[in-house]
C-alpha cells in the first residue's frame, strides 16, 4: 500500500519524503484548498520546487484543489488546476463536479483523483466519477467500515485511498456546514473548519471557557487539558444529559486496521495534518513506514509509538469499525 | 416596487421533505392536510435522513402520493442524503424504476438511474458554483434546490447563468447543517445505532442542542445535524426575486405549515407586508428564533431583520 503524507509546507514536504512517503500532498495557499491555515500550503514557485525535489527521490506529489469554487470566482480555481499541471502534480485531488469537468476536458493526460470532501460513499457514486471523469483514485469519505471498504473497492474497481491517522471527521466530509453555522465560515467554501480566527478563550468562575464564533463549545477544570474547539468534538447539553454529543476530543488511529485494509484491496494510506509541524510529521511517517515494512514482512505491527502523537491522548478506529457508528 | 411584485408573484413554493421521525398516521395526515390546503405548487417526499425509518411511511406513501397530485400538486420523490448500505443502494434503485416520477437527488450515486429523464437536484448536493449547476443542468436537471450555505451573491450568478432551470432556495425551516454514519439520538440515549429502538421519534422538532451556559445552538434528528435557529427568507424576497430565484422551499416543522405557506404566498403576491408576516411566522412557530446569515455571508445563526417598506429605498 501506497503511503500519502502531508505536506502543509516546502520544509515538511522535504521531511516527509526523507521520511518514507510513498506521496506526499499539498495545495496552493489560497482558498482553493480544504486547509487554507494562515502561514500554510505553497505558492507557484515553492511548488514546483517541491514537485522537482520530491521526483528526485521518486515520490509522488499530489496537489488538493479540493473546495468548491465559489460562484463568479471559478477562475481562481481553474488557474490552480493549470498551475499544478504545469508545476508537475503527478495527480490533482478534486472535489468539484464543475472542476473536475473542466480538468478532464483541459488537461486530457492528468490523473484525476476524488477528494474526500466529495462524499463519494458508494460503488455507484465512485462509477459516476470513473465513467464521466475518468478519475483513477477516490479518497473514501469516513463513514464506511472496513468491510464495507472491501466491498466498495472490489465492486468500483476504482483505486481507493483511505485515512488512517490523524484528525477525525465524525460527519460525511463535504457535506458540513456546522462550521459556517457558528463563524460564517466553511471547509467547503473557505476551506477552514473551526478557524483560528473566530475561536478565543475566557476564565469564567475558575474554568477555562472555549469559544468558536458567539457560541461556547467546551469547558474545563484547572487540571483538564482545554482541546482546540474544534465544533463536533465540543461538549453540550441535550434532554439525555451533558457530554460530547458528536465525538470526544479525540483522533484517528487505524494502525491495527493495516492488515485489514491490505485484505481490503485498499491501494493507498493517508495522513491527516498538513498543519502539523515538521517534528511530527517525521515520527508519524516514520512510523507508518515501519509498519508497512512490518506488515509486508508479515511481522505483528507495533501501534504505541504513535500514542504520543495524538490529540488529547486518545484515538479511535472511528468509522473503520461498525460499532463506532 | 412593482417590479418586485410581478417577480415575487411568479415564484413558486416547495414543501420539502419532512425530515424527521413523525408518527406514521401523523405523517399521512399532515400531508393530506397540504393536498387540501397549503398554496404550495411541489410537494417533495420521503425518508431522505434514515434508511431504517423509511417502512414506516411506505404503506401510506402512494395514498399520499396520489391525494397530493390529486391535489394539482407537482410530487416529487426525493432520494436519501447519505447512500451506503447495500440495502439503501437497493432502495434508491426501486424509487427510480418508476418511470413516471421525477426524482430529487441527494446523493450523486442516484444521478446514473435519472440520467435520461429531468430530474431536479435537491439541496444535499453539492452546487456551489454555475459550472457545476451547468454540468447537471445538461444532464437534464430542470430544478435545483441550493445548498442552504449559499450566500446571496452565488445564487444569483447560478441563477443568472442558468435561466431555463427552475433554481430554488431554502427559505424556511431548521437548516440541515451535516449528514453522519453516527446517529446522535442513539449515541445520546447509549444506544447503538443498529439497535435505536427509533428514539428519534420523541423529538419531532429534532433535540435541541444548548451550549454548556445555555444557549439553543443545534438540533440533533439521527445522523442528521440541523441548525437550532429557523431559517426565514421571508424578509429576502425581494433580493432573491431579483436574483432570478425562481422557488422557495419551505421545510417542514412541528408548527402549522399551512398557516407558513399562506403567510408566504401572501407575501410573493403583494397582499401582506414581510414585517408583519414574519411576525405572524413568530407566533406561528414560537420559542425558535429566526435565521439567515447564510444568505447575507454572515455566520448562519445570524438574523438580519426585515427591513420595513418605509426605508427600503428603491
Amino acid at each position: 500500500m501506497e503511503l500519502v503524507c502531508p505536506a502543509g509546507t516546502p520544509a515538511a514536504l522535504r521531511v516527509a519524503v526523507e521520511a518514507g512517503a510513498d506521496a506526499v500532498y499539498c495545495g496552493f495557499n489560497d482558498e482553493t484548498n480544504a486547509r487554507n491555515f494562515p502561514g500554510l500550503n505553497f505558492n507557484r514557485e515553492e511548488l514546483t520546487a517541491g514537485i522537482a525535489l520530491a521526483h528526485r527521490r521518486g515520490v509522488k506529489v499530489l496537489v488538493a484543489i479540493n473546495t468548491f469554487p465559489r460562484a463568479g470566482a471559478i477562475d481562481l480555481w481553474r488557474r490552480a488546476v493549470d498551475d499544478a499541471v504545469r508545476a508537475g502534480a503527478d495527480a490533482l485531488i478534486l472535489a468539484d463536479v464543475g472542476l473536475l469537468d473542466y480538468a478532464r476536458r483541459t488537461h486530457p493526460g492528468q490523473r484525476l483523483h476524488v477528494s474526500v470532501q466529495a462524499a463519494a460513499a458508494n460503488a455507484d457514486s465512485i462509477r459516476f466519477y470513473v465513467e464521466t471523469f475518468g478519475v483513477k483514485r477516490v479518497v473514501l469519505p469516513r463513514v464506511l467500515s472496513v468491510p464495507e471498504i472491501a466491498a466498495v473497492t472490489a465492486e468500483s474497481g476504482c483505486e481507493t485511498e483511505v485515512f488512517v491517522f490523524g484528525g477525525l471527521c465524525v460527519m460525511a466530509e463535504g457535506r458540513c456546514s456546522l462550521s459556517s453555522y457558528a463563524t460564517g465560515r466553511s471547509p467547503n467554501m473557505q476551506g477552514a473548519c473551526s478557524p483560528a480566527s473566530h475561536v478565543n478563550y475566557r476564565e469564567e468562575r475558575g474554568r477555562m471557557v472555549s469559544r468558536l464564533g458567539e457560541f461556547t463549545i467546551n469547558s474545563f477544570a484547572k487540571d483538564e487539558p482545554a482541546a482546540y474547539p474544534t465544533l463536533c468534538k465540543g461538549r453540550f447539553e441535550t434532554s439525555q444529559g451533558v457530554g460530547y454529543i458528536f465525538e470526544d476530543p479525540t483522533s484517528l488511529d487505524a494502525a491495527t486496521m493495516l492488515p485489514a485494509l491490505k485484505e481490503a484491496g485498499v491501494t493507498a494510506l493517508k495522513i491527516e495534518g498538513r498543519q502539523r509541524g515538521r517534528a511530527y510529521i517525521e515520527s508519524v511517517v516514520q512510523s507508518f513506514r515501519q509498519a508497512l515494512t512490518d506488515l509486508d514482512a508479515g511481522l505483528p505491527i507495533e501501534t504505541a509509538r504513535l500514542a504520543g502523537l495524538t490529540e488529547g491522548q486518545t484515538t479511535t478506529v472511528g468509522a473503520y469499525r461498525k460499532t463506532w457508528r | 416596487m412593482s417590479h418586485t411584485r410581478k417577480n415575487g408573484a411568479t415564484m413558486q413554493l416547495t414543501l420539502g421533505p419532512v425530515l424527521f421521525n413523525w408518527a406514521p398516521e401523523a405523517w399521512r395526515d399532515f400531508y393530506f392536510r397540504i393536498a387540501d390546503e397549503a398554496p404550495v405548487d411541489t410537494v417533495v417526499i420521503g425518508e431522505i435522513v434514515c434508511s431504517k425509518r423509511s417502512p414506516f411511511i411506505a404503506d401510506h406513501l402512494p395514498v399520499v402520493v396520489d391525494r397530493l397530485a390529486a391535489a394539482g400538486k407537482q410530487v416529487t420523490l426525493a432520494s436519501l442524503i447519505l447512500v451506503s448500505l447495500p440495502r439503501e443502494r437497493r432502495q434508491m434503485a426501486e424509487m427510480a424504476a418508476a418511470e413516471d416520477a421525477v426524482i430529487e437527488i441527494n446523493d450523486l450515486s442516484c444521478l446514473a438511474s435519472v440520467a435520461n429523464r429531468p430530474h431536479a437536484i435537491g439541496p444535499f448536493v453539492n452546487v456551489y458554483n454555475e459550472a457545476t449547476a451547468g454540468f447537471f443542468a445538461r444532464r437534464g436537471a430542470v430544478r435545483m434546490c441550493l445548498p442552504p450555505e449559499l450566500p446571496l451573491t452565488s445564487v444569483a450568478a447560478i441563477a443568472g447563468a442558468l435561466p431555463d432551470v427552475v433554481v430554488e432556495v431554502f427559505a424556511f425551516g431548521k437548516a440541515p447543517l451535516a449528514i453522519s454514519a453516527r446517529c446522535y439520538h442513539a449515541r445520546a440515549h447509549k444506544l447503538s445505532k443498529d439497535s435505536c429502538q427509533f428514539v428519534c421519534d420523541q423529538d419531532p422538532d429534532g433535540m435541541l442542542v444548548k451550549t454548556l451556559d445555555g444557549q439553543d445552538f443545534l438540533a440533533v434528528n439521527g445522523v442528521q445535524t440541523l441548525s437550532h435557529g429557523c431559517v426565514n427568507l421571508i424578509g429576502d424576497i425581494p433580493g432573491l426575486a431579483e436574483a432570478g430565484v425562481r422557488a422557495l422551499r419551505l421545510s417542514p416543522q412541528h408548527c402549522d405549515m399551512v398557516a407558513v405557506a399562506e403567510a408566504f404566498r401572501d407575501v410573493l403576491d403583494g397582499r401582506r407586508e414581510a414585517a408583519e408576516a414574519e411576525r405572524a411566522l413568530a407566533s406561528l412557530y414560537p420559542g425558535t428564533p429566526f435565521v439567515n446569515g447564510f444568505l447575507h455571508a454572515l455566520p448562519g445563526a445570524v438574523h438580519t431583520p426585515v427591513r420595513s417598506a418605509a426605508n427600503r429605498g428603491h
